[in-house]
């Protein structure tokens, strides 16, 4: 757990006392990861850097789980802490073996210890030590690199992490790579994570809190989800775009909206049967045939339907898509865009029909905390108070 | 194929240039000449080469440590200021600081190694100061970040980072101290000048040539020798004569 209280530094410029960060108080809970998130200039990497004392604050306090950093020495604190920066600073005179050991080496393991210790982390961002532990810096890519930033960050096992835009450098195809490997390391680790970004999508992707600032003060502080459908002021809200509501669809997952009943017909079925179905259920177009094990193995179309006589298994098309549960929103509206559809069937691991997502199920989801929102400040203080339903149809 | 008969044509070329600037040397005495003055020459290149150690290793000595602690962030106010007092030290021509030395200590070693000490100072305390200022900044934030003291941060990352640089200076340096070890015979510091000076003043091409040569091969020699120290000191990861 970090605990910031009243955290405040005013730098002495030429100009005059410039306040970089103004009485910032947070938390972030143990296991969490907490995005810092602003434009440049807010206060957001002087916040970090004041955890580790790389920048001294001029008042106020950090607590880490519970103890007042205070009174701790800077070089035990800081080897207490794992630290990421943006442009890496791995060490380019020592090799990727002795980068990954630096920390453990000033904490005094001793040799087989954090022999051991750099292959276990080669290992956990999957790559392969016997190729990489004997070579410098210099002769990895960017990518490569930042994991052995982490790796490094990582190697003592601390309970806290500071990262300062560590994918920042990276290409965006790399740096999604970089950023699913982390989260799904961190569901091991289970660190708490301070995270500088100012990529809002990055934030919406790794954070499970995120801290907005403006001009040294921390704006708004809530779950992504809230956050976005929840902007607190003009600023937050011209931040996190126009597009906030598409960007909410990353955070739900189709299992919180997908719903069990689904119109479905057998191969045996006549077609009048297959388009009794579809006008009962709603669709407009198509509606899905399943075989024994409920597997999709076609659509019958409306059209075909109504012209023509005779069972589905002889008038049938492809499937055109269907998704998992674990799926995020935004892959099916996609989905949905491309094929024209207003519905598309989910399947589970061993692809058997389980049920259905539909676009009004998305919107009424979207909607529904929007609404809520504008209802009044007292209404949208209960919606944030209790968590949204997952709406089923 | 024409290039590489011209190659051969040109070696083929040198050979007999070779062969006949022999032939001649031979004939005209001048071999016999150089083998006349070799016990001179010896002794003189050891006194020649004690000059460059003891101003030399004297010069690294105090330009290294002076070179980082300029380099310190609490020195940032005075180190530029100090470095030009450096610069200026280098823009007297060595010929007037042996002069001046030579009239505050008198004549002989003393004034020698101090005079050829000055001179060799500035290179070696200007790249051990660009050097470590040099080292990229995410470095030294990335060493300090993880819990490094300032002596750890200096030791395992300013310095093995800064150290081609420092190289650099201390081989430009001591190129400079050996060419000029041969004006501390003119305040009677012995060394191959001996030869050089005297050879002049008999015009006796051969006397100043057995100064002069082996002050050329001393000055190749020693070059070579700190650039293999280089290759073997600076780590592999920041050396590009390894990369």
């Amino acid at each position: 757990m970090i605990r910031l209280d009243n955290l405040t530094k005013v730098f002495d410029t030429p100009k005059g006392a410039v306040t970089a960060a103004d009485h910032i108080s947070m938390e972030v809970p143990s296991g969490e990861i907490c995005i810092l998130l602003g434009p440049s200039g807010c206060g957001k990497t002087t916040t970090l850097k004041m955890i580790n004392r790389i920048v001294r604050p001029t008042s106020g306090k950090v607590f880490i789980n519970g103890e007042d950093t205070s009174s701790l020495d800077t070089q035990d604190l800081r080897r207490n802490i794992g630290y990421v920066i943006q442009q890496i600073g791995l060490f380019p005179n020592m090799t990727i073996e002795e980068n990954i050991t630096v920390v453990p080496k000033l904490l005094g393991w001793d040799k087989a210890k954090y022999r051991e210790r750099a292959r276990e982390m080669m290992r956990m961002i999957a790559m392969e030590p016997d190729a990489f532990l004997k070579r410098y810096p210099s002769e990895l890519s960017g990518g490569q690199q930042q994991r052995i930033g982490v790796a490094r960050a990582l190697a003592a096992d601390p309970p806290v992490m500071l990262m300062d835009e560590p994918f920042g450098a990276i290409d965006p195809i790399n740096r999604a790579v970089i950023q699913d490997e982390f989260l799904k390391m961190q569901q091991e680790l289970n660190k708490t994570i301070m995270f500088v970004s100012h990529d809002i999508d990055e934030a919406i992707k790794m954070g499970d809190r995120i801290a907005i600032f403006r001009e040294g003060k921390l704006v708004q502080y809530s779950e992504p989800d809230e956050l976005l459908a929840a902007p607190k002021n003009d600023f937050v809200e011209s931040f996190l775009g126009e597009d906030r509501a598409l960007k909410r669809l990353n955070l739900v997952k189709i299992r919180d909206l997908a719903s069990e009943e689904i119109g479905l017909v057998r191969p045996d079925d006549t077609l009048a049967t297959a388009l009794q179905r579809i006008e009962s259920y709603g669709y407009v177009n198509s509606i899905v045939m399943v075989n024994d094990k409920r597997q999709p193995v076609g659509i019958i179309n409306a059209a075909v339907a109504r012209t023509t006589h005779g069972h589905c298994r002889d008038h049938y098309q492809s499937v055109p898509v269907v998704v998992t549960l674990d799926d995020d929103l935004r892959k099916v509206a996609s989905l949905m865009f491309a094929h024209d559809m207003t519905w598309v069937p989910c399947v589970d691991d061993d692809g058997r029909i389980v049920g259905q997502i539909t676009q009004r199920a998305i919107t009424h989801h979207l909607g529904s905390r929007y609404r809520a929102h504008s209802k009044g400040e007292d209404n949208a203080k209960a919606a944030e108070a209790s968590p949204s339903p997952a709406i089923k149809e | 194929m024409p290039t590489l008969n011209l190659a051969g044509a040109g070696r083929l070329l040198v050979l007999v240039a070779v062969f006949l600037a022999g032939i001649w040397s031979q004939s005209s005495g001048m071999i016999d000449d150089f083998i006349f003055y070799l016990p001179d020459v010896h002794y003189l290149v050891v006194q020649h080469l004690w000059l460059t150690l003891m101003s030399g290793g004297l010069a690294i000595v105090v330009a290294i440590p002076l070179g980082i602690l300029l380099s310190r962030p609490s020195m940032a106010r005075v180190a530029e200021s100090m470095m030009q007092v450096l610069n200026v030290g280098t823009t007297i021509p060595t010929l007037a600081v042996l002069a001046l030395s030579m009239s505050f200590l008198g004549i002989g070693t003393v004034p020698a190694v101090f005079g050829l000490f000055v001179a060799t100072l500035l290179p070696i305390a200007r790249n051990t100061y660009t050097g470590l200022k040099g080292v990229n900044p995410a470095l030294k934030e990335a060493a300090a970040g993880i819990g490094m003291s300032p002596t750890q941060r200096l030791l395992r990352v300013e310095l093995p980072n800064a150290l081609y640089v420092i190289f650099a200076g201390i081989r430009t340096a001591l190129a400079i101290n050996i060419g000029t070890v041969p004006l501390a015979f003119l305040i009677g510091a012995g060394g191959l000048g001996e030869l050089i000076f005297t050879g002049i003043d008999l015009y006796d091409p051969v006397m100043m040539l057995s100064g002069a040569i082996p002050t050329a091969l001393l000055a190749v020699v020693v070059d070579m020798l700190i650039a293999i120290t280089a290759f073997l000191l600076v780590p592999r990861g920041v050396n590009p004569s390894r990369a």
